[in-house]
């Protein structure tokens, strides 16, 4: 192929966990000297494929050869022995020791069995100096910024020997000078021949830094591309995976909507999302879309008080409010489902009803519970109204299908009878019927006059149930396109992968 | 905030716990020389060393547990049962102190052992696994006998009536001399080897200290082993101390023994702490209770009134300090 040999090829990699597939036939190859890009949504299986790599798990089939010799590394010491050292996402050190130790633990300079704090002291320094670094290598960890912490793992990784780095999603926590200077030292790294594996969300860095790229989808391979040749566009497709199913739009006619409900004016919050300004009507679904990471969730979670703005103000029908905790989100009539419906939201222990009614209890007080018979009645008319299946109120959550855990969850909101819905994934992970009845309700309850906020990974639901699409990328609310016949999931996608209007 | 600024120049946050306490020792201990006649003498320093050489070993070893981030509850009754068995097997078999000394620290390090490798290899709370070890010792003392064995072994009277003469007419007991020659050995280990390091690793992030790739399983395996040797071995000092062997010996010495390591300023997240702030910490308890001896009209259990009063304050000191360094 006119290319030097690969140092590190895996081939057929499959990872099942018990219900899931986590990795299904991967491929994945890295040449000397490169910086390779590992790239798909959360739930790709990037991090399982790491993870497999590192001897964390064990792969279920597939081979890994490192050097042309094949490895199967029994966890992430035998890993690092053989030159294959990872960064974690989130940096993976001891806050309680000092830099010097972080660096060189497990591997300290010793004299006749004791440790050398000097001669320790005086190799972490000189790790540093190689990425450019000078710090106190005595001081705690605790004592650096995450950009530095970020930068011993780093040096503690290219300690040994390394061939092969693995950066996890190296820049999430770091601002623009603190990634300048880490893609210095990756640079430098890559003239000394290690192949760099780099995994981010942040298109814009994928580009800045890698030559080339293999894309995850879903657990499968979707291909290996070398940077230059795919434009950022068509990665974002490759990532998100087009569904041509052509649905009609649920939104119906164009109306106008001139009753803000919701308003948030510059509301953002320090290291999760740069501050935004968004309106939701009276009657308006408004869609979010972006990739995973990008800040959606964020969003969500600071309009329903989940999360605390640091900056900015929302206003509730007019009158500025503080949104200090979802309970106080919950009495101006803000509910939110949230994207996990197993850990956040359901019971899976409690039944139907008794989850259904929780929210309801919630904001009456414990001291004055709902009579029986209100339940029975609330909870069957929902039951039937949202064909939740079996119809059986007493039936437990933990039995019901995915997509009508989605509608139990949905109908615990819609009993308070909320004037603005935030709906996180609400399809996510459920089957196409259940799918298009939970999307037709979304569009019932806007009609009703009912404010919505849907944030889904499909930009094609976004597109069918929106009024207007908020699209985020990094973290920042970067357009806000009016849902006309003019935009199309590629001119989304195109809004995504280029941060503005098309 | 890493770092607070005190009178002599900056001293480094994580001293800070160790030298509060030792402030706190050398004001009690003016305190209490102003106070009482005959108190402000180094014998009385030399005095809380003698009477609490055991306690002292015993809270090194669960110092490099709560090092780790667990929790030893055991130690209490691993002391009582060693002194059971020392003297049980000396007095009625006549079995010789050298074989009977490496029978009980064996003893001890094996229940340490055991409990270490349970909590390890079920992930199960060290709390739950020690708490069980803990009545299984003190049950197993009632099973040599239910009443205390008094010991004459010459071995053991010589030992416990040695005195060891220091300049200008203070001495210590031999008891003292094995419990300095622990802290020294202890320190070292926490300080220049890997293991004590990967003790510490452990302690502020098993998560971490693991994909660094650091034998954390075999290190938590290790501590308990390590506590587990040493409330055996302060099982025979009280021994040496007592000489006699009883099944209520040591009740909730290991609640006496985890209080002087908080007080020593050890994170009970484990993670941040000192040997030398346990010593201190063993120092303050044993200081607490001469006070209270000299006064003569209070009762012992004021011991326990404040030492709840210390714990409370040195556990809100803690959390300030930890909560600042953390965010």
């Amino acid at each position: 192929m006119g290319e030097a040999a690969a140092v590190l090829t895996m081939k057929g990699i499959c990872k099942r966990f018990p219900g899931v597939t986590a990795l299904d036939g991967v491929d994945l190859r890295l040449l000397p000297g490169e910086v390779h890009a590992l790239m798909g949504e959360n739930g790709a299986g990037k991090s399982t494929l790491i993870k497999v790599l590192t001897g964390v798990y064990p792969a279920d089939a597939g081979t890994v050869e490192l050097g042309g010799a094949t490895v199967a590394f029994g966890g992430p010491l035998e890993a690092q022995r053989a030159g294959i050292s990872t960064v974690y996402q989130e940096v993976n050190l001891c806050a309680n020791l000092s830099v010097a130790e972080n660096i060189l633990l497990g591997r300290e300079p010793r004299r006749r069995g004791r440790i050398d704090w000097k001669r320790m002291r005086a190799r972490a320094a000189e790790l540093l100096s190689r990425l450019e670094l000078s710090l106190d290598v005595s001081a705690p960890l605790s004592s650096c910024s995450l950009a530095v912490q970020q930068m011993v793992a780093i040096a503690r990784a290219i300690d040994v020997d390394a061939r092969v780095l693995i950066l996890d999603e190296p820049t999430s926590s770091l601002d623009a000078d603190e990634v300048a200077q880490l893609f210095r030292v990756l640079r430098r790294l890559k003239e000394q021949g290690i192949a760099i594996l780099f995994v981010s969300h942040f298109l814009d860095q994928v580009y800045e830094i890698s030559d080339r790229m293999t894309i995850l989808r879903n657990g499968r391979l979707v291909g290996e591309y070398p940077t230059r040749e795919l434009s950022p566009v068509r990665l974002v497709a490759k990532m998100i995976g087009q569904e041509l199913a052509a649905l009609e739009r649920l939104h119906g006619e164009h109306k106008t909507f001139d009753r803000p409900l919701v308003e948030a004016r510059g509301v953002g919050r320090a290291g999760a999302v740069e501050p935004f300004t968004l309106t939701v009507h009276e009657g308006e679904v408004v869609g979010l879309a972006g990739l995973l990471g990008s800040g959606r969730t964020e969003v969500a979670r600071l309009l329903f008080g989940a999360d605390h703005a640091s900056t900015g103000e929302i206003t509730v029908g007019g009158t500025p409010v503080s949104l200090r905790t979802p309970r106080a989100a919950m009495n101006h009539k803000i509910a939110f489902c949230s994207e996990n419906r197993k850990e956040d939201g359901l019971i899976p222990d409690l039944t139907v009803r008794e989850n259904i009614i929780l929210a309801l209890q919630a904001t009456r007080g414990w001291t004055r519970p709902v009579p029986r018979e209100q339940q029975d009645e609330l909870v069957s008319r929902y039951v039937e109204a949202l064909k939740i299946s079996p119809p059986n109120p007493e039936q437990l959550v933990r039995n019901l299908s995915g997509g009508n855990q989605q509608k139990v969850v949905l109908a615990r909101w819609l009993i308070l009878a909320p004037r603005l819905l935030i709906l996180d994934e609400p399809t996510r992970g459920i089957d196409v019927g259940a799918k298009a009845e939970i999307q037709r309700l979304v569009a019932q309850l806007s009609d009703g006059g009912m404010a919505v906020l849907f944030i889904s990974a499909e930009l094609e639901e976004v597109l069918r149930l929106s009024h207007k699409v908020e699209v985020l990328r990094d973290r920042r609310l970067v357009a806000e396109l009016p849902n006309d016949d003019r935009l199309t999931t590629d001119v989304l996608m195109e809004t995504i992968a280029s941060g503005g209007r098309a | 905030m890493s770092t607070l600024t005190l009178g002599r120049g900056r001293v480094p946050a994580k001293y800070l716990p160790v030298l509060v306490t030792g402030c706190l020792f050398v004001a009690m201990f003016a305190a209490g020389g102003i106070r009482y006649e005959g108190f402000a003498s180094g014998q009385v320093v030399l005095n809380v060393f003698i009477d609490n050489a055991f306690l002292l070993v015993v809270a090194i070893g669960l110092t490099f547990v709560i090092l780790t981030g667990g929790i030893d509850l055991s130690v209490g009754s691993v002391v009582a049962l060693s002194t059971m068995i020392a003297a049980a097997l000396m007095e009625g078999p006549g079995w010789p102190p050298y074989l009977v000394i490496p029978l009980v620290l064996a003893v001890g390090s094996g229940l340490g052992l055991v409990m270490g490798y349970v909590v390890h290899a079920f992930d199960i709370q060290p709390f739950i696994v020690t708490l069980a070890g803990m009545f299984l010792a003190r049950g197993l003392c009632y099973t040599i006998g239910t009443d205390s064995i008094p010991i004459a072994d010459p071995a053991f009277t010589v030992f416990a009536q040695t005195r060891i003469d220091l300049f200008a007419d203070l001495w210590i007991s031999p008891s003292v001399v094995i419990a300095v020659v622990v802290v020294l050995v202890a320190a070292y280990v926490l300080h220049y080897t890997r293991f004590g390091r990967t003790v510490y690793a452990a302690g502020g992030n098993e998560q971490s200290a693991l994909l660094m790739g650091l034998p954390v399983g075999r290190t938590k395996i290790a501590v308990y082993t390590i506590s587990g040797f040493c409330s055996a071995l302060g099982g025979l000092l009280l021994s040496f101390y007592m000489l006699s062997g009883y099944g209520l010996h040591a009740v909730g010495m290991e609640l006496d023994a985890i209080a002087a390591v908080v007080i020593g300023g050890t994170l009970l997240t484990g993670g941040s702490g000192f040997l030398l702030g346990t010593v201190l910490g063993v120092l303050v308890l044993g200081l607490i209770q001469t006070i209270i001896s000299f006064e003569g009209t209070l009762l012992s259990w004021w011991t326990k009134i404040f030492i709840g009063m210390l714990l409370f304050v040195f556990i809100v000191l803690q959390r300030l300090f930890s909560g600042g360094s953390r965010r």
